[in-house]
């Protein structure tokens, strides 16, 4: 089981979608970097990600690793936000017949994985249908 | 920089293979190719492998193998770029012996994949994506490649027929691979009722999990020439990245790291994508050779559907991809797949490949590829 | 004068019928219909729990506040299916929300009644200006043992309170608390589901403490039943709110909107607070609301609120309680929900 740590330490991108955005060029990263990936700058300032966006691909999991096995199956999707970033999260309460590229998506709460009955529970964003 | 030739190749039955360990299946290999190649001294070993730890648990491979190879104190490292750990082996010996740095230079790739459970392996393939931010929300392979596809078929209209059709090609050809896992034909309609693994891709889109290896000596092709070997050059090679993660892609339907390695290696051998006369690429999934064929400029952006219907790929089609079978058909022991790519290309260009061979081939290409491409490695080989 | 700042509701999207339920221990639908007055009850995913409902609804209760969330002193979760033993739900609900590190967190259990237990000690903390504002919620992901009666009405949902000296969309006029030790319904500690005793757990358990508390608070207030355009009773069922409204002398008219129960379940911590929720997204300024909780062991906290004009300004702000309870709904069979709460056993 991996420390707390490696899960506590990405609470600011997980729990509120903490990102920054490059003071030169306004490319927006998430997870926040040191490096711009557009221009090489390398100030950032705090930003948040837009919470809702619309679906540009997705797929449902039937086959899932380890720690998703009680889950499956299961949509994951990547959507366009608002703000332009595109993030990767699992699509919920949301029928599969009803997935379709363009979508419109907002950003939930929700319990992303456990480590098992004993140990932390990892929370995190997923989308749900607008 | 001098001439780098392949002088041996080694490669066993690929498979589930239950009986042999993962030192036992790359010995096996290497002693082929060394054996192929006439030599018994090599001044440097590199292995590809992506992760034995979380598949045998095992690391420090390089002094595992080189021990049971019977080649101690031979220099050696293991390279790991996920599924393109085996191309990226075959560049740092292509890189050794070009640089003068080493003579002779066993190149291999490994993977022991069947020691654990099907779930564990997803998990173990699925390091190769951003841990922290995909695979932490439940994202596979599968599943990256399946948004891939969507993706795909939602901006040029690629069908779902068109996916299988990549699948019965590769089949066919491994139905002539007597070393392939699966050397078998299957069908169109087989594809679209086999098991959904990641919507739209089914379990025969997908390549399987398998034990393997395979292995290449480089040498000069100097000394291939005094050894009086078929000489077969490796005349260019290309490695590029890309972003981890799929999202961060400007478009998630072009592989951007395999054009970029493609374009570097057919520069540094002085060629045209139209000059090759055969390709063995990274088909993990069905959905991945058309969008390599496409990267890689066989076809142009998003007729890589079209091209597997149009049968310009296939065996007898105007640019062969995947005679070998593939990674759908050979099997995928993921860091030896690089390896195995230029084992095939060697067969071909050899005029060694039996049923499957590409008549009068003189120059192939491999492209092998980590992750969604996240990395990708391309070298051309071309005969005398 | 403290009141509500804003408030927010949860439901998940799952739900399974009383008759689906029934069918699989051969028991008399109809009459559990009818006796219970329940029809279906909601279902929390696999990915959701006391958290991250507290989350959602917490975050609604922003929306209508207005307010910066690191003006939030105070943050208490009542519930009695905290996610873990020992850890509180609180820190995460403060983390989410961005109101870490200046802020007091507590997790509260008392059966039903832990909302409002949060909602007591936030609105006095207010009134005793020792934070700028408070936050409460009562959420519930609650377990009924497969085959019990409990197993027809525990469900899941979450209210959140806001509270704070201005910016009020209600005031709280008066509180009263009526407080006993009577064992009605428990979980010990390392038991999954909770135990009960029957038809004890109504006269002296829920009847005693909600009349007691009605009248109590009312005596206080010098108010009787016909000065309030609202009444909340905690919901355990549908019947039970019914009684007690009738035997203090409160119409259905004022029951009705905060009455979710038979659609709804019973969702324990946030039984009487999805109530209060439902009952605010009608409510006009100047409404008079009394809201009575009940948790088992036992006890009862009295609220009356005046609606202020504010109200109108926050209220479609955030989704409406009715609206998540009536639209966008899933039924589960009892497989599914036998799976999402984790009800079969399984190899490892």
């Amino acid at each position: 089981m991996p420390n707390p740590a490696r899960a506590w330490r990405e609470y600011p991108q997980r729990y509120r979608l903490e990102a920054e955005k490059c003071t030169k060029c306004g490319t927006i990263a998430f997870p926040p970097r040191l490096v711009c990936p557009q221009c090489g700058n390398r100030k950032f300032a705090k930003t948040k990600l837009a919470e809702t966006g619309k679906l540009l691909t997705f797929t449902i999991i039937r086959v899932p690793p380890d720690p998703f096995e009680d889950q499956a199956p299961y949509a994951v999707g990547i959507a366009e936000l608002e703000d332009g970033v595109k993030l990767t999260a699992q699509v919920v309460d949301c029928d599969f017949a009803a997935l379709k590229v363009g979508l419109r998506v907002r950003l939930e709460f929700r319990k992303l994985s456990e480590e098992g009955e004993a140990g932390v529970i990892y929370y995190g964003y997923k989308f749900v249908p607008e | 920089m001098r001439d780098v030739a392949v002088i041996g190749i080694g490669m066993t039955k690929w498979g589930e293979l239950w009986t042999k360990s993962l030192r036992t299946i790359f010995v096996e290999s290497a002693l082929l190719a060394l054996d192929d190649a006439g030599v018994d001294k090599i001044d440097s070993m590199v292995v590809g492998c992506m992760s034995s730890g979380l598949f045998v648990g095992q690391e420090h491979l390089t002094s595992l193998l080189s021990d049971y190879l019977g080649k101690n104190p031979v220099p050696a490292a293991r390279v790991e770029s996920a599924c393109a750990s085996g191309g990226l082996a075959l560049r740092q010996g292509f890189i050794e012996v070009a640089s003068g740095m080493s003579d002779v230079v066993l190149v291999g790739g490994v993977e022991k994949m069947t020691d654990v459970t099907g779930c564990e392996a997803t998990f173990a393939l699925g390091t190769a994506a951003d841990q922290e931010y995909e695979g932490f929300h439940g994202l596979t392979f599968p599943g990256l490649y399946a948004m891939m596809a969507v993706a795909h078929m939602h901006k040029y209209g690629t069908t779902r027929e068109q996916l299988a059709l990549v699948a019965v090609k590769n089949h066919d050809n491994g139905s002539k691979n007597p070393l392939a896992q699966y050397p078998f034909k299957i069908t169109v309609d087989g594809v679209l009722q086999s098991v959904l693994v990641a919507d739209p891709l089914r379990i025969l889109d997908c390549s399987p999990i398998t034990d393997g290896a395979a292995a290449v000596v480089l040498c000069s092709a100097d000394m291939a020439k005094k050894m009086k070997k078929p000489v077969i050059r490796i005349t260019g090679s290309g490695l590029a990245t890309d972003t981890i993660a799929l999202s961060s892609r400007k478009d998630m339907t072009w592989i951007e790291s395999t054009h970029l390695a493609g374009q570097k290696a057919l520069a540094m051998a002085g060629r045209k994508i139209g000059d090759i006369d055969l390709f063995e690429v990274h088909d993990c999934f069905t959905i991945a050779e058309i969008m390599v064929t496409e990267a890689l400029g066989i076809v142009e952006k998003g007729r890589g559907g079209r091209a597997v219907e149009e049968g310009l790929t296939s065996l007898k089609g105007k640019f062969p991809v995947n005679p070998s079978g593939g990674l759908k058909a050979k099997g995928h022991p993921v860091g030896a797949t690089g390896v195995a790519q230029a084992v095939e290309v060697v067969k071909q260009l050899r005029g060694e490949a039996a049923e499957r061979q590409v008549k009068g081939a003189k120059r192939g290409l491999t492209q092998n590829m980590g992750g969604t491409g996240g990395s990708s490695v391309v070298h051309v080989f071309e005969a005398e | 004068m403290a009141g509500i700042v804003g408030y927010g509701a949860y439901i998940p999207r799952n739900r399974i019928k009383v008759e689906e339920i029934a069918k699989v221990w051969g028991a008399d639908a109809p009459s559990y219909k009818k006796g219970l007055m329940l029809e279906e009850k909601s279902v929390p995913s696999p990915d959701q729990d006391t958290i991250t409902m507290s989350v959602e609804a917490s975050k609604n209760a922003l929306r209508r506040a207005g307010i910066d969330p690191r003006e939030i002193g105070a943050i208490y979760v009542g519930s009695e299916s905290h996610p873990y033993a020992v850890k509180p739900s609180g820190t995460v609900l403060a983390e989410a929300l961005n109101a870490t590190p200046e802020v007091h967190t507590a997790d509260l259990e008392f059966a039903c009644k832990a909302g409002t237990e949060g909602m007591f000690i936030a609105l006095s903390l207010v009134q005793a200006a020792a934070v700028k504002y408070g936050l409460a919620v009562g959420a519930d992901t609650s377990q009924g043992a497969p085959g019990d009666a409990l197993e027809y009405s525990a469900a899941a949902g979450a209210a959140a309170f806001i509270f704070g000296q201005d910016k009020l969309i209600a005031e709280i006029l008066h509180t009263y608390s009526y407080t006993t030790d009577t064992p009605d319904f428990w979980r010990r500690e390392y038991q999954y589901y909770p135990q009960h005793g029957g038809r004890f757990t109504g006269d002296p358990a829920y009847f005693t403490h909600i009349l007691g508390a009605a009248r109590g608070i009312m005596a206080k207030a010098g108010m009787k039943p016909a000065d309030f355009q609202y009444v909340i009773f905690h919901q355990p069922n549908g019947k039970f709110p019914l009684r007690a409204g009738e035997i203090l002398g409160f119409s259905r008219k004022q029951i009705d909107p905060g009455w979710l129960v038979p659609k709804l379940g019973n969702t324990y911590s946030g039984s009487s607070p999805l109530g209060l929720t439902a009952t605010l997204d009608i409510a006009k300024a100047g409404d008079m609301i009394l809201l009575v909780s009940y948790g088992s062991g036992a006890g009862s906290d009295g609220f009356i609120f005046r609606v202020t004009e504010r109200i109108d300004e926050v209220r479609n702000l955030a989704p409406r309680t009715r609206d998540m309870l009536d639209k966008n709904k899933a039924y589960l069979d009892y497989g599914v929900y036998a799976k999402y709460r984790r009800k079969i056993r399984k190899a490892k």
